[in-house]
């Protein structure tokens, strides 16, 4: 009965999100006040139903109830609780549910956080936001229903969720990307309400902003998750693979990035207004991209679900009458917007269009290399792949001149700088980050190889540049201390983001740059010895799971004869599936990570194991949070929170801010 | 020209040489970096579609069963070797040194990453197994269609 009645919800919400397109839309024509008033009703309403079900799809999770075919293929009643929970977005059905009802709490924190915003462009954005969600529910309703039953034949117990997945990195990895995928939804509805109303102000920006500030944080913690999770789980200790399926959530990233940029010079400048507009449209449309790709099983990837055609030609039929519509609103619309405000070459205007230049640049390189292997296959050329070698190669090229005038960039005035007055800090962050970089690499690089040293410069170039411009700004009128108390959330959010990168940028150059990687033969009792680690296999145990089985290896390491951890490195065989597994063991650490997994054991009795040694890999996921953090102190700025001033003055301010720039 | 449309002029100019670079560059990079796939038949006669054969010393990738009792492993290292098989005549031995998938087996599709080292064989520095029961990569699928009865064999044999 309950599954039914969260099918029944499903359509109830599916109809609801029909209304919300439709009535606030008409209200807007007409005048109609009720009609306007009930964009938030219906949103609200609307997300009641789809959280009820999603809560019955996973209450039924938790009572096992294999009655449900998702359910029975895609859990086990002997697996914990917590993973029969995150088993609901493990497959095709459920992570489309957790998809639609992630937009519809989107949409009712639109609904309920823009109180001060004029009440018609809250309508407009629900409608639009009505209208994806419209989308989604048929699709799941028509082509993937979670709540398909398998009566009356049911099984006793289910076919167990892929191992792959069953690891706390799945519980949270998911949820925290489909927030950051779906989040740009608001930033598009933003646009299209605003290319609607043909009004783009700098109030616009300013409402956008925070939102995609929001998505953008989610997609960056989730995409690092991923990545740590890739590092951990799949056995073989790498971060990134250039896989499609990390491409289709890196391309959105990159838009929105581009966006968040853009987004501040709209809205502090006045400028660059229709190009934000494009953007903002192109993050969603590339997240929608990426939900095709993913889910039609066009692509060979790890996350590959088993493909439908019915469920590739839906969504791309979605894909084409969003963006289509979406670009051809723009094309009509667009010419409208005026950018008011002027500046000079030399401004920080420009440094922030060359920021944006190469970052549509390297998505142009992320799209080029995920979609050609599809239309060379389409065209009859035959199968071909893009190794990673393209990739690594073309982000070494792009990431030279992004980082050099990340680092300058932010000491640019607005409108017009003198090149004159740059000379002296330039030259002083010049000569402090190649001293810092000399001194990193002597202590910390056992050899010099050329990209280390570029690498490690660019890094420390950027750091040197944040710390600078963050003392001359809080020296510019105060004591230091004192300036630096009186700093904006908004100034140490970007302080912070642009920290964020340098740490990835070092992490990445020393982990590639100097990492060791062992596939070796050990019995037990063997040892091996490197960069001053001595590993010993002690001894191989039986392993007892709950749902699977497995042996574990045990090794103790030891540095100068001193003894500093005991890894177990983990084989389990999931006895559902039968599928194996290889859980690494790992010894983390913020200048080194040590990395064994056990490989196959070989007819002697001995075992194949790869032992490595990581160095600095911390500092990429550490990057990621750090610029999180940053964005979530941007979206705690004052400007964004004051409830009193209504919208009506955030106009007029504006306006005025942009005569004045003029 | 006044400097207005100038600075517009410069923008867009420099757009375009950025672009163009850029696009330049990927294309550069991407001539040097396509894999291209062969099923052990084509690496032997050509490719289905073209007719050309890969040179050795050509990096490419290659999809295939695993030929049951090939797999040969050298006792003192990781060293091993294996012959990949289709549904049609062609046999090729893959040589890769380090540790195979959880789920490589006799019988199984695989698809294996590296250079030819000869007519018939290939040096691989990667080789990647399916993932799940259900899932082998179409390639590969298309390579093995029609295999069903080598596969049951396979599995008697267990």
């Amino acid at each position: 009965m309950l599954p039914e009645i969260g099918q029944f919800t499903l359509i109830l919400a599916c109809v609801l999100s029909f209304l919300q397109m439709v009535y606030p839309l008409y209200g807007v024509q007409t005048g109609h006040q009720g009609a306007i008033r009930s964009a938030r009703i219906l949103t609200i309403l609307q997300f009641v139903a789809v959280a009820f079900s999603f809560a019955i799809l996973a209450y039924s999770f938790l009572i096992n109830d294999f009655t449900i075919g998702y359910i029975a293929t895609n859990s086990n009643s002997a697996m914990p609780w917590y993973f029969r929970l995150s088993a609901v977005w493990g497959a095709h059905e459920g992570s489309l549910l957790l998809w639609v009802f992630l937009l519809s709490g989107w949409s009712i924190a639109v609904a309920l956080m823009s109180k001060r915003l004029p009440i018609e462009s809250v309508a407009r954005v629900l409608a639009v936001l009505g209208l994806l969600s419209f989308g989604f529910y048929l699709f799941v309703i028509l082509t993937s229903n979670p709540f398909d039953r398998t009566l009356p034949y049911f099984p006793i117990d289910g076919r167990d969720l892929n191992p792959l997945l069953q690891d706390f990195g799945l519980v949270i990895h998911p949820p925290m990307l489909y927030m950051g995928y779906v989040g740009f939804s608001v930033a598009f509805a933003f646009a299209i309400a605003a290319l609607l109303e043909g009004r783009l102000d700098s109030a616009w920006a300013k409402w956008s902003r925070p939102w995609t500030m929001a998505a953008w944080v989610f997609l960056t913690v989730g995409i690092a998750l991923g990545s740590w999770w890739a590092y951990y789980e799949l056995g073989w200790g790498g971060w990134w693979f250039w896989d499609p399926v990390e491409n289709a959530s890196f391309m959105p990233w990159l838009a929105g990035t581009a966006l968040i940029h853009s987004l501040a010079v709209s809205e502090k400048r006045g400028v660059f207004k229709s190009w934000t507009v494009l953007l903002a449209l192109s993050a969603f449309s590339l997240s929608l991209l990426g939900t095709f790709l993913v889910r039609s099983g066009v692509l060979v990837s790890v996350h590959a679900f088993a493909s439908d055609p019915t469920r590739g030609l839906f969504i791309l039929g979605f894909l084409v009458l969003v963006i289509g519509g979406s670009l051809l609103l723009y094309a009509i619309q667009a010419s409208k917007v005026k950018s008011r405000g002027r500046y000079e070459l030399a401004s920080r205007e420009s440094m922030l269009l060359i920021n944006n230049i190469l970052l549509i640049a390297a998505l142009i390189v992320v799209l080029l290399g995920t979609l050609l292997p599809l239309v060379h296959k389409e065209i009859g050329l035959g199968s071909i792949s893009i190794g990673e070698p393209f990739f690594n190669r073309m982000f070494t090229i792009l990431i030279v001149p992004f980082a050099l005038f990340l680092g300058v960039g932010s000491l640019f005035r607005w409108k017009r700088q003198q090149l004159n007055d740059l000379k002296k800090p330039l030259s002083l962050i010049l000569i402090l980050s190649v001293l810092s970089t000399v001194a990193f690499l002597f202590i910390f690089a056992p050899f010099l190889t050329w990209l280390a040293v570029l690498g490690t410069f660019l890094g420390f170039w950027i750091i040197v540049a944040v710390v600078y411009e963050i003392y001359l700004r809080s020296t510019h009128r105060h004591a230091f201390s004192k300036g630096l108390m009186k700093l904006g959330n908004s100034h140490w959010a970007m302080s912070l983001g642009h920290l964020g990168l340098a740490v990835i940028i070092i992490g990445i150059t020393m982990t590639q740059n100097f990492s060791i990687e062992k596939d070796v033969k050990l019995a037990v009792g063997d040892h091996i010895t490197f960069e001053h680690y001595d590993f010993h296999f002690d001894q191989v145990d039986a392993l007892n799971g709950p749902n699977y089985t497995g042996t574990v290896g045990i090794f103790t390491v030891k540095q100068d004869q001193k003894q500093i951890a005991v890894m177990k490195a983990e084989k389990r065989l999931y006895t559902v599936q039968r599928m194996p597994m290889t859980e690494a063991a790992i010894d983390a650490g913020i200048t080194r990570d040590l990395y064994i997994a056990m490989g196959e054991q070989l007819p002697d009795g001995a075992w194949a194991v790869r032992i490595y040694y990581k160095p600095f890999i911390r500092w990429i996921w550490l990057g990621p949070l750090i610029m999180a953090f940053g964005g979530i102190l941007m979206m705690c700025d004052r400007r964004y929170r004051s409830k009193k001033e209504n919208a009506d003055q955030d106009t007029i301010t504006a306006d005025k801010e942009g005569t004045q720039n003029a | 020209m006044n400097p207005r449309r100038k600075k517009r002029l410069l923008i867009t100019s420099s757009l375009i040489a950025g672009l163009s670079l850029a696009i330049g560059l990927t294309l550069y990079a991407l001539q040097q970096n396509i894999d291209l796939f062969y099923t052990p038949n084509e690496i032997l006669n050509g490719k289905n579609e073209t007719g050309a054969k890969p040179e050795i010393g050509q990096r490419l990738r290659i999809g295939g069963m695993v030929l049951n009792g090939s797999v040969q492993r050298d006792p003192e290292s990781l060293k091993v070797s294996f012959d990949l098989i289709d549904n049609k005549a062609g046999q090729v031995t893959v040589y890769f040194d380090g540790i195979l998938p959880d789920l490589f087996r006799e019988g199984q599709g695989i698809v294996a990453q590296g250079v030819l080292k000869s007519t018939n064989s290939v040096d691989a520095f990667e080789v990647l197994a399916k993932h799940d029961e259900e899932y082998m990569p179409p390639e590969v699928a298309d390579a093995l269609k029609g295999m069903e009865h080598l596969k049951t064999e396979s599995e008697l044999a267990k």
